[in-house]
């Protein structure tokens, strides 16, 4: 399975990664990684990084996400296939001599070394002169929001000042290739966000190429020129996460990156599927021969109208400030979940007869299941 | 309204007096529990220290003190152990540094095999590897005469300093060595640390050098004290193999000067406890850069 580096279009983006510059190239070719009890972590992966770009590798745990990302590092070795840099092969290269800066997802900083010691630590191995490692340690920390910190140790630290000083001795030796392993995941959610944000700065002014592995989408989505969707080890899609959205290529993105409604569907003459009283186009191949379908949809393309007479009946309705999120029963024991403005949803309450509908677009269709 | 005020007053401080009482319960259960091991362990310090200096028909005199430098042998067998202690402690965490790194990182199934053989020095009694030993060197010289490994069985016997006893000594040390170092690597993110070191770009030696023996520190220190004093008190197996270390010449001496023997074993001990001082104070280190002395590190909030 392999992506065209050259289709990636960075919708909503000032300036698409590939003109940014400054880092390198990541390539993937055939990457397979078979862990002795039989799990398969990495299927045949092939995948493209451009220089200067953010993509986010998603998927849920097991996919081979990090698994990637560790033969990238040199913590892994891949049983077939190579991985390029800048068209070198470095997958026989050893971890310490590749241009790979990474931070980790549990707390990785050297317990016994101050922050300015841990961020020169890499220059201190390559014997860089002291004088210019206190500077550059000093402007990575400034860099980085910390510049009064250097002087104490992790364990005086909080963990988000820990993970921002990871990820200035991750920049310290001025890598090509910038590897995030799940950064973010033991934060709370408040430094999170601002972490998050201050990681998508900094990749942005300096231009580095950045692999950022994660489980959360809402991460992915908002921080990546491209996300990359990993399932049992292989490529499901790649893509702007605006296209990933309202266009997955298949039902496992379709259902993973997002909130998906699976209602029950039929294939008519025209080619159209029949969905809760409505027909719609189908996006992409319907099953072959199959008239009894599943039919994909998001929950803002399902509008929800109080009706005395309506055969839906509202089960729950959340409130997320200018979005409801209502849950609908229909006949036949299935549910559906609709997003409405939050002014046109007030009189849906639990209880209420509604009618149910589909805004006119094309929809994912794939085989119901027995 | 005063007499609900004062009620509730007199009601806090009811609720306050079985407090207090509970409070002093263990206070008490402390200091005796305090006490009587104190006893236990001061009074045959005390009564030995004053059969040391006490001379019936002479009053007090320190005699056995000042003569114990001068004494035949002790300087000699001193040395010995110190020297003897410094090989077995350099010879172990030689052996078991690496190998328990090298499991943590490369094998973790392995951990179970490592503990069982580290430990099984516990259960076999000293005189029955001592009996082991005996045989071998027995066994060594006459099989092996015309071989190159004749002289290696001489050399680790030699009286001036006789290795095979740091390597007894090291198998004797080893459950002591592993439960410490153990305990130090499961303190830390061995993996994770050397995969960071690694991609700063560290060799395998910086790894080992510049990151996992700094944050082993009080586990070296604790695994050197106790094979330090495992060596400094071993007894059987120096004596059953014919060398007098400090140990066995104490053991020597109390025959002729029972008086200096028990003053030497008062000193031992107490040169035991100082060098456990400057090692736990090697170990420790400033209390910033240890992070076994700190809280969690999410303790400190975000600012």
């Amino acid at each position: 399975m392999s992506v065209s580096t050259t289709a990636a279009a960075v919708a909503g983006r000032t300036e698409p990664a590939a003109t940014r510059g400054g880092g390198a190239r990541v390539e993937f070719r055939g990457l397979r990684r078979e862990f002795g009890s039989g799990v398969v972590a990495l299927d045949g992966l092939d995948l493209t990084v451009e220089p200067g770009e953010l993509l986010a590798l998603l998927g849920p745990s097991g996919c081979g996400k990090t698994t990637a990302l560790r033969v990238i590092a040199g913590f892994e070795t891949p049983d077939a296939g190579e991985v390029l840099v800048d068209g070198e092969d470095i997958t026989r290269v050893p971890a310490n001599r590749r241009d790979a800066g990474m931070v980790f997802q549990s707390y990785s900083l050297f317990p016994n070394l101050s922050a300015r010691d841990n961020v020169a630590f890499g220059m201190r191995v390559r014997k860089v002169p002291a004088a210019q490692r206190a500077a550059r340690a000093a402007e990575l920390l400034e860099l980085v929001g910390l510049p009064e910190h250097g002087d104490r140790y992790p364990h005086q630290m909080s963990g988000g000042q820990q993970q921002r000083v990871a990820l200035a001795r991750a920049l310290a030796l001025e890598p090509r290739v910038l590897l995030l392993d799940e950064p973010l995941s033991a934060l709370d959610a408040k430094v999170r966000l601002t972490l998050r944000e201050e990681i998508r700065r900094l990749q942005l002014s300096l231009g580095i190429t950045t692999i950022f592995v994660t489980h959360d989408q809402e991460e992915a989505l908002s921080m990546a020129d491209r996300v990359a969707v990993l399932n049992a080890g292989r490529l499901e899609q790649c893509a702007a996460p605006s296209e990933l959205y309202e266009r997955p290529a298949t039902a496992f993105v379709a259902e993973f990156v997002g909130t998906m409604n699976r209602l029950p569907g039929r294939m008519t003459d025209s080619g159209r599927v029949a969905v809760v009283g409505t027909e719609q186009p189908v996006d992409g191949a319907a099953p072959e021969g199959a008239r009894d379908v599943e039919v994909l949809v998001r929950p803002e393309n399902v509008t929800a109208t109080v009706e005395p007479d309506g055969d839906a009946t509202v089960v729950a309705a959340s409130f997320f400030g200018s979005v409801t999120r209502v849950l609908l029963d229909l006949p036949g024991g299935v549910s559906v979940k609709a997003d409405l403005a939050s002014r046109d949803a007030g009189a849906l309450a639990p209880g209420v007869r509604a009618t149910v509908g589909l805004a006119e677009q094309p929809v994912l269709v794939v085989a119901a299941a027995s | 309204m005063a007499a609900l005020t004062s009620t509730s007053t007199a009601a806090s401080l009811d609720d306050a007096a079985p407090v207090r009482r509970t409070r002093r319960r263990p206070r008490v259960w402390r200091g005796a529990v305090l006490g009587l091991a104190g006893l236990y362990f001061l009074l045959p310090l005390v009564s030995s220290f004053v059969f040391t200096v006490h001379v019936p028909g002479q009053g007090v005199s320190f005699e056995a003190y000042t003569g114990i430098v001068g004494a035949e042998g002790f300087t000699d067998s001193l040395l010995l152990s110190l020297g003897l202690a410094a090989a077995t402690i350099a010879l172990t965490l030689l052996l078991a540094v690496p190998a328990l790194v090298a499991v943590r990182l490369g094998s973790p199934g392995l951990r179970p095999v490592i503990e069982v053989m580290c430990m099984l020095p516990l259960v076999v009694p000293p005189i029955a590897l001592v009996t082991g030993i005996t045989t071998v060197l027995r066994w060594g010289p006459e099989k092996l005469s015309h071989t190159p490994l004749y002289q290696t069985f001489l050399a680790v016997q030699d009286e001036s300093f006789p290795l095979v006893l740091v390597f007894a000594y090291t198998v004797l040390a080893l459950p002591f060595v592993y439960r410490s170092l153990d305990a130090g690597l499961r303190a830390i993110d061995v993996p994770t640390l050397v995969e960071a070191a690694r991609n700063c770009g560290a060799s395998w030696p910086q790894v080992v050098v510049r990151v996992i023996l700094p944050n082993l520190r009080a586990a070296l220190a604790g695994a050197a004290f106790l094979t330090l004093a495992l060596v400094l008190g071993e007894f059987t197996i120096a004596a059953l193999l014919g060398y007098e270390p400090f140990a066995v010449w104490i053991v020597t001496i109390s025959g002729a000067q029972a008086r200096m023997s028990v003053a030497v074993s008062i000193l031992s001990l107490l040169i035991t406890w100082v060098l456990l001082l400057v090692l736990s104070r090697a170990g420790t280190g400033t209390s910033s850069a240890s992070p076994a002395s700190s809280a969690s590190p999410a303790s400190s909030k975000e600012s």
